[in-house]
């Protein structure tokens, strides 16, 4: 068991609380850096989209496990960061500013959709992102000029500063430092006035507005952040895929995305890459799964999404903090080890007995 | 005391058919608690509603240190220095107390988004500061256990504190405190009662309150305004208000329902003291 002792206020704005941590994600990280040597290509490329899901889960996460706004329109931040770097790189524009941009345009286009965010709620704003899902997966489909339309387009050779990036190991190690990078911006948010505010929208607007927080602008910022970070994630999917067209980015995505995170474990920076890494091994395991399975399971249309329809549902009754509060547990078994006891975890609530019922 | 630190002026809110406030006037001065009492449904939460602009007053205005302040949005009342808490506790539960207050510090924030997004040295500064003005807050309120705790976990007792805190870290001009016994015991509400005379005392916070307690009422306020139905019974020291015939009929019911008399009343025994509020 560790206890930290502080004695001063820096040390809890930092972002290793101790010597522990630093040194297991410096381990992680030295992991990751050597995995191409060690993993084989099919392996790495599963691990690339790791990358890329984790980035999604990040804004998504911000947006909806932060701020509390729910958005089932994902998918479209997604192919606009798609389209915007397919387009751009076909113009010649070097990636870092293509990839920006690729920000920048979903960070506006969030701005917008955020508008009804400032009037709606709850289900109510899950039908307006819902429906501008649709508008941007139609748009998508008849915009043939720069989306090249149902048939889709093909995306060229990426080259950063010079550096052909024509193998998987070396997207990868893009991808890797991405996804860094985002996850090292959305804890600086989370840390500062920002994030707070986040977190006081989502658990009581009343309060937030009574302390100072401009509920309008707070939520469109978020907005505008969770859309950004989908972008960027859309870019480097555009590059991974090489290939884009409509059917890629539809109501199936959004809701598989926001299901993602939801097994990964809402309100957390964990959760979005739990949730990622999950998604993509469960379906390969699946894929891997229907070779030995009887005929008649195996091979029933459906299989994917029901497996994953079971998982949330258990998640949702078993674990609501999803798989970040599974790491918590056995972290937490594994720290005071062997003093972890059953219902450690139980919701500790205590009443008095004055406690009016709710 | 030159000049009252907030005034209503001839505040009216309708709802529909009913007249939630009619006609309320009144002045706080500073360094003075100021509490409302009246059965439930007097209006009392709908002045601090109105205070806090989550309410526009249908005729009146609120002025605050001199400016009219009932068109301003919610958020700007909070810019003004004007701190409230709720009658059924609207903390943000999934963050810790620490959290919490440091929410509170959120209108001297300078940094944009973007600047805390890169974690700017100006960003750093600023958030030490907020944790310092929060661990003053943790000391005064002697939360020092609970610092880390989520809101989640803790009992409501605590919450209330908490609650209390979260508002002090505004280090606002005026407190508004809707109902901060309701739901504590007799220990924690006497707990309660010095605190706010330390604030009012130490902090030198102006406080108005909203309390069905009749005794924290009277140890803490320097003046009583008493409502009834959203008209202004009478306004005193709290002796004189617990003893105008009024008060006790809007509480008890007029000597003139009992039996003997068979003239009914205007105003009728419909509320009883001390019942919490459920408005």
């Amino acid at each position: 068991m560790r206890f930290n002792f502080t004695t001063r206020y820096e040390q809890d704005l930092k972002l290793f609380r101790h010597a522990g941590q630093m040194f297991w994600y410096g381990l992680l990280v030295l992991a990751l850096l050597l995995a191409p040597l060690v993993f084989s290509e099919y392996f790495i490329s599963q691990l690339v989209f790791i990358w890329i899901y984790s980035v999604v889960g990040l804004g998504l996460m911000l947006l909806v496990g932060f701020t509390g706004q729910v958005s089932l329109g994902h998918a479209a931040f997604l192919a606009m960061g798609a389209y915007t770097e397919a387009y751009l790189q076909a113009r010649g524009w070097p990636f870092v500013l293509s990839i920006t941009s690729a920000a920048v345009v979903s960070g506006l286009t969030g701005v917008v959709v955020g508008l009804p965010a400032l009037r709606v709620k709850g289900i109510y704003l899950a039908i307006a992102t819902l429906s501008f899902g649709f508008i941007v997966e139609e748009a998508v489909t008849r915009a043939d000029s720069i989306t090249g339309g149902s048939s889709g387009i093909t995306l060229g050779g990426l080259e950063i500063f010079g550096l052909q990036i024509d193998s998987e190991t070396r997207f990868y190690y893009v991808s890797l430092v991405v996804l860094v990078l985002c996850i090292l911006g959305v804890m600086n948010l989370m840390r500062s006035p920002t994030g707070r505010a986040f977190v006081a929208i989502r658990d009581s607007e009343i309060s937030a507005q009574s302390m100072g927080i401009h509920l309008a602008r707070y939520k469109t910022i978020a907005f505008a952040l969770s859309a950004a970070l989908t972008g960027i994630a859309g870019a480097l999917y555009a590059h991974k895929l090489r290939f884009l067209s409509p059917e890629q980015f539809t109501i199936l995505q959004s809701i598989e995305m926001l299901i993602m995170i939801v097994i990964g474990g809402l309100g957390s920076i964990y959760g979005a890459i739990f949730g990622a890494a999950f998604w993509i091994l469960a379906q390969q395991f699946i894929v891997a799964a229907k070779d030995w399975l009887p005929p008649a399971i195996g091979q029933q249309t459906g299989l994917q999404p029901t497996i994953f329809g079971i998982f949330l549902v258990a998640f949702v009754l078993f674990e609501p903090l999803g798989l970040y509060g599974l790491w918590l547990k056995i972290r937490t078994f594994l720290e005071i080890f062997p003093f972890y006891r059953k219902g450690m975890f139980k919701r500790q609530k205590s009443y008095l007995k004055s406690e009016r019922l709710k | 005391m030159t000049a009252p630190l907030l005034k209503a002026q001839n505040l009216s809110i309708q709802f529909g058919g009913l007249k939630a406030v009619d006609d309320v006037s009144f002045e706080v001065w500073p360094h003075e608690v100021f509490s409302l009492i009246g059965p439930n449904g007097a209006g009392k939460t709908t002045i601090f509603n109105i205070i806090s602009s989550l309410y526009k007053p249908t005729a009146g205005r609120v002025i605050f240190e001199g400016e009219a302040i009932s068109h301003l949005a919610p958020y700007e009342i909070a810019r003004l220095g004007i701190a409230r808490t709720f009658q059924n506790i609207e903390l943000f539960e999934h963050a810790t107390v620490l959290q919490n207050l440091l929410v509170g510090r959120h209108c001297q924030r300078h940094s944009s988004w973007w600047q805390d997004l890169l974690f700017t040295p100006r960003v750093r500064r600023t958030e030490l500061q907020f944790r310092r003005h929060a661990e003053e807050v943790i000391e005064f309120l002697d939360l020092q256990h609970y610092r880390d705790s989520m809101v989640v976990s803790l009992p409501y007792g605590v919450r209330k504190v908490v609650e209390l805190g979260r508002a002090l870290a505004m280090r606002p001009k005026l407190l508004l405190l809707d109902e901060p016994s309701s739901g504590l015991n007799v220990e924690e509400t006497e707990e309660m009662g010095f605190w706010i005379e330390d604030i009012k005392n130490d902090l030198g916070i102006t406080v108005i309150m909203v309390e069905h307690d009749m005794s924290l009422v009277s140890r803490v306020s320097d003046r009583v305004l008493a409502l009834n139905q959203g008209e202004v019974l009478t306004l005193g020291t709290a002796a004189e208000v617990q003893a105008h015939p009024g008060v006790i009929e809007a509480y008890l019911g007029g000597v003139d329902d009992l039996p003997p008399n068979p003239l009914p009343t205007e105003r009728g025994a419909q509320a009883h003291p001390g019942g919490g509020g459920v408005t």
